[in-house]
């Protein structure tokens, strides 16, 4: 007798399923890729490059076609630029069709004309170079003419030197970016934002949540108002924030003076430690909401008995949440600290909104926007972007070995 | 610590603190609605609680209405020589007097009625833990409240008032927001001059047609996907859901440096498409993550039951699994809306042509110091308004599927 022993490895229809994944997988895998691991590798890539924002247009030819002149000296003059002030162009051709009623009596000598192709061969132009080529032609109507020459548009070639894709490195950008205390000030300013912002968000979530984790009247009304925050434009918050706290005709200002807890009004989002205080505070009244509503989520599936076995065993109120509730909620609380943490490091648009990262507020997020659209440094930009990404990575290291535990989010 | 579980040294200092809070409360909100000044003083308003927190004790047997009776008449004289020899709330110059009563009215009330309730269960004498802690607990209830609904509310009433007013006025009395209703229509002037002078009728309806093809984009994409990920077997499942997880923890600004130079060389930038074909791609590893999340919670059972009756696997996705899902395809619908609306960054990088701006880079483009600020609020209101009243009709959509996988802020 045979023993039957179970079938190893992949079957045939698993192999279908599989490639039934897959395909259902492969538009999403496409286009995912194409736009965030493409640009993540054009990131490493232009972070050792020298280049500026002027450069993302290469050098290319530009021409300016006119008829000129009169009778015997009627001819067709085309000017040549070199768009660039700096950079060559190489190979410098030039193609136009020969306007309907006009023929050549001489052309230039870099053109050859064959057929009502004008073909020019211009060679190299310097950066900042002119040049200028002339056809005299005759023609029976010269107005008609002159409608015809702008009619047809010449066609420049050359190829220029494009920095995006030629293979000139330069370590500058990191060196920038780690030169001298700015690097540590706008790190010590990320990690201040990003530990504070995440801590208080997580307790005012867990607060609030614990406020509504009770059944009263009025209960839905009260978390959709304590929802707004997270629900709003942060466009349209930010801006409001900015109002109320303005130091000429803020209204938090005309309170806090006629209260009498100053004399003279703070410019909040304008002097040193203050500006990043208030973005912090500004983070955590933004993203409350999120932690209240997984905080109160997940409250909300805790079995009653165990309370009801704690109220016969005679555990006070706070008893019952310390010892009750805040290790059943541990999981949450840490899964939300981790996303949070890496999320408000990432924050970009309420600090640029609130201070422009003025004012000591310059986190690493605004300092790639600083350094690429301010100061027009894009490399300088991406080095500071691969700075962020590397950080990322190791916090996701973490992350990943903490979440395989805690699966259950 | 023991000392505090007395009745009648924890009730005075509840009520000390109650009332204090109150005092700020009740200054703000009048301070807010008619633009006088009032200000709280820290010592009266402290006694007058103590005292309050003192008679408003509960003392041996006594019924609940023969305590407030009892209490307000012991209450009432020396409450009043608070108020006028050194009252809790001074009026600045220039306060009418009927407003002054109205806020001590509100005082009062507002710290008196709940007071009551939180001393409820503390007796006069030695209290038990649980008697003590549900003081402190109710007490925190009633901060809580206050606090939340203070900190939210305020911003968004400034937010809608100012869009109400004009710069002179705003000048005059940056507190005073209260509304001349003679006006009429006059008061929504900035709105007017919005949609007639600025184009934003044109703004809110690129940013909703930019929202709603983002919301099918990216279901069309990340239903297949999380699908797959949910139910089918195959090598490197597991490292995808990571992966998408992973990929939505990168930055946007990170993404945003290559994309402006990609669509700046491409042509791409400043156009609708280019957004178009953005967006998406920034909600499809949230979307995806939520969907898969509820589609692993389906029994399986319900499909395998449709492959046995001989439908393939696309015809179980269409006629079983869509239909049950439709739950998670609303709130993921609405979520993505809401990323798309409130998107600003991307929007402000690419989008340089007035006449194809989403709401949020027109909002962009009030802030300067030409345009008076009500315009900039009136803007913020019209992004805020629609989003907020879908978030509010559809709210128990969203709370679910928000919480159903986690969310990307």
């Amino acid at each position: 007798m045979t023993t039957a022993t179970p079938p190893t490895g992949t079957g045939p229809l698993g192999k279908r399923e599989a490639r039934l994944a897959w395909g259902l997988l492969f538009p999403t895998i496409a286009i995912v890729s194409a736009v965030v691991i493409l640009p993540l590798l054009a990131i490493f890539w232009i972070s050792v490059k020298p280049i500026g924002l002027a450069d993302l247009r290469p050098p290319a030819p530009v021409v300016r076609e006119a008829l000129r002149g009169s009778d015997d000296n009627l001819r067709i003059q085309y000017r040549v630029r070199n768009s660039s002030q700096s950079e060559a162009i190489a190979g410098v051709t030039l193609t136009d069709t020969l306007p309907v009623g006009l023929s050549v009596r001489t052309a230039d000598e870099r053109c050859t004309i064959d057929d009502k192709q004008i073909r020019c061969d211009l060679g190299d132009l310097e950066g900042g170079d002119r040049d200028e080529i002339e056809i005299f032609v005759t023609t029976d109507d010269e107005e008609a003419a002159e409608n015809a020459a702008e009619a047809s548009v010449p066609r420049m070639t050359g190829s220029g030197n494009n920095i995006l894709t030629n293979f000139e490195f330069t370590g500058e950008n990191f060196a920038r970016v780690f030169d001298g205390n700015e690097f540590w000030t706008v790190l010590w300013v990320t990690m201040f934002y990003t530990v504070f912002g995440t801590i208080g968000a997580l307790l005012f979530g867990l607060f609030a949540a614990l406020l509504l984790n009770k059944e009263f009247r009025g209960q839905g009304i009260l978390r959709g108002l304590y929802l707004f925050p997270y629900v709003a434009p942060v466009i349209a918050v930010a801006f409001a924030w900015i109002i109320l706290f303005d130091p000429f005709s803020g209204s938090a200002n005309a309170l806090l003076v006629q209260m009498g807890v100053t004399d003279e009004a703070i410019n909040f989002f304008g002097e040193r430690p203050l500006a990043l205080i208030m973005v912090t505070v500004f983070e955590i009244w933004r993203y409350f909401p999120l932690s209240f509503l997984f905080i109160l989520a997940r409250m909300q599936s805790i079995d009653t008995d165990m309370y009801e076995a704690a109220d016969m065993d005679g555990a006070s109120p706070f008893q019952k949440f310390w010892y009750l509730s805040v290790p059943q909620l541990l999981g949450i609380l840490s899964v939300l600290f981790l996303l949070r943490f890496i999320w408000t490091f990432n924050k970009f648009d309420d600090i640029f909104l609130l201070t422009g990262g003025n004012a000591g507020t310059r986190t690493l997020t605004v300092n790639v926007y600083e350094q690429a659209f301010a100061i027009s440094n894009i490399g300088a930009g991406a080095a500071v972007a691969v700075v962020i990404f590397c950080c990322l990575l190791a916090f996701s290291f973490f992350f990943f070995r903490f979440i395989s535990r805690e699966e259950g989010l | 610590m023991s000392l505090l579980r007395y009745g009648y040294i924890a009730g005075p200092l509840i009520g000390a603190l109650w009332t204090f809070v109150m005092a700020v409360i009740a200054c703000m909100v009048m301070s807010f609605a008619t633009g006088e000044g009032l200000r709280p003083v820290l010592i009266p308003s402290l006694i007058f609680g103590a005292w309050l927190g003192f008679v408003w004790l509960p003392d041996g047997g006594r019924s609940r209405g023969e305590r407030i009776v009892w209490s307000s008449a012991l209450a009432i004289l020396p409450a009043l020589a608070f108020l006028l020899v050194d009252p809790a709330i001074v009026a600045a110059e220039g306060t009418s007097l009927t407003t002054l009563v109205l806020t001590w009215i509100l005082f009062g009330v507002a710290s008196a009625w709940p007071l009551e309730v939180m001393l409820r269960p503390l007796p006069f004498r030695s209290a038990n833990r649980h008697e003590f802690e549900d003081a402190v607990i109710r007490f925190l209830t009633g901060f809580g409240y206050v606090f939340f609904t203070a900190i939210v509310a305020i911003p968004f009433y400034v937010m809608v008032m100012t869009s109400l007013k004009n710069q002179s006025e705003l000048l005059q009395n940056p507190l005073d927001f209260s509304i001349d209703l003679s006006k009429g229509w006059g008061l929504f002037r900035s709105y007017q001059e919005l949609f007639a002078d600025f184009n934003f009728g044109t703004y809110l309806w690129t940013s909703f047609y930019v929202s709603v093809i983002t919301v099918f984009l990216t279901l069309l994409f990340s239903v297949p996907g999380a699908y797959a990920v949910a139910r089918l077997r195959f090598r490197g499942r597991k490292a995808f859901s990571r992966s998408i997880l992973l990929i939505y923890m990168v930055p946007m600004i990170v993404l945003a440096l290559p994309i402006y130079i990609a669509f700046s060389v491409t042509g791409l930038r400043n156009t609708i498409i280019g957004l178009v074909l953005i967006y998406p791609v920034t909600t499809i590893p949230v979307a995806l993550y939520m969907l898969q999340g509820y589609f692993r919670g389906l029994p399986a059972e319900v499909e395998e039951a449709g492959l046995m009756d001989g439908l393939n696997r696309l015809q179980v996705i269409w006629k079983i699994t869509l239909p049950l899902a439709l739950p998670a395809l609303a709130s993921v619908s609405l979520y993505v809306f809401m990323i798309a609306w409130n998107e600003f960054l991307l929007a402000f990088m690419l989008l340089d042509d007035p006449s194809i701006f989403t709401l949020t880079r027109g909002i962009a483009s009030l802030n300067s110091s030409e345009i008076p600020r009500q315009h900039l609020m009136a803007g913020s209101v019209i992004a805020t308004v629609p989003i907020m009243l879908l978030f509010l009709g559809l709210e128990r959509f969203m709370t679910k599927g928000l919480t159903a996988g986690s969310v990307k802020g």
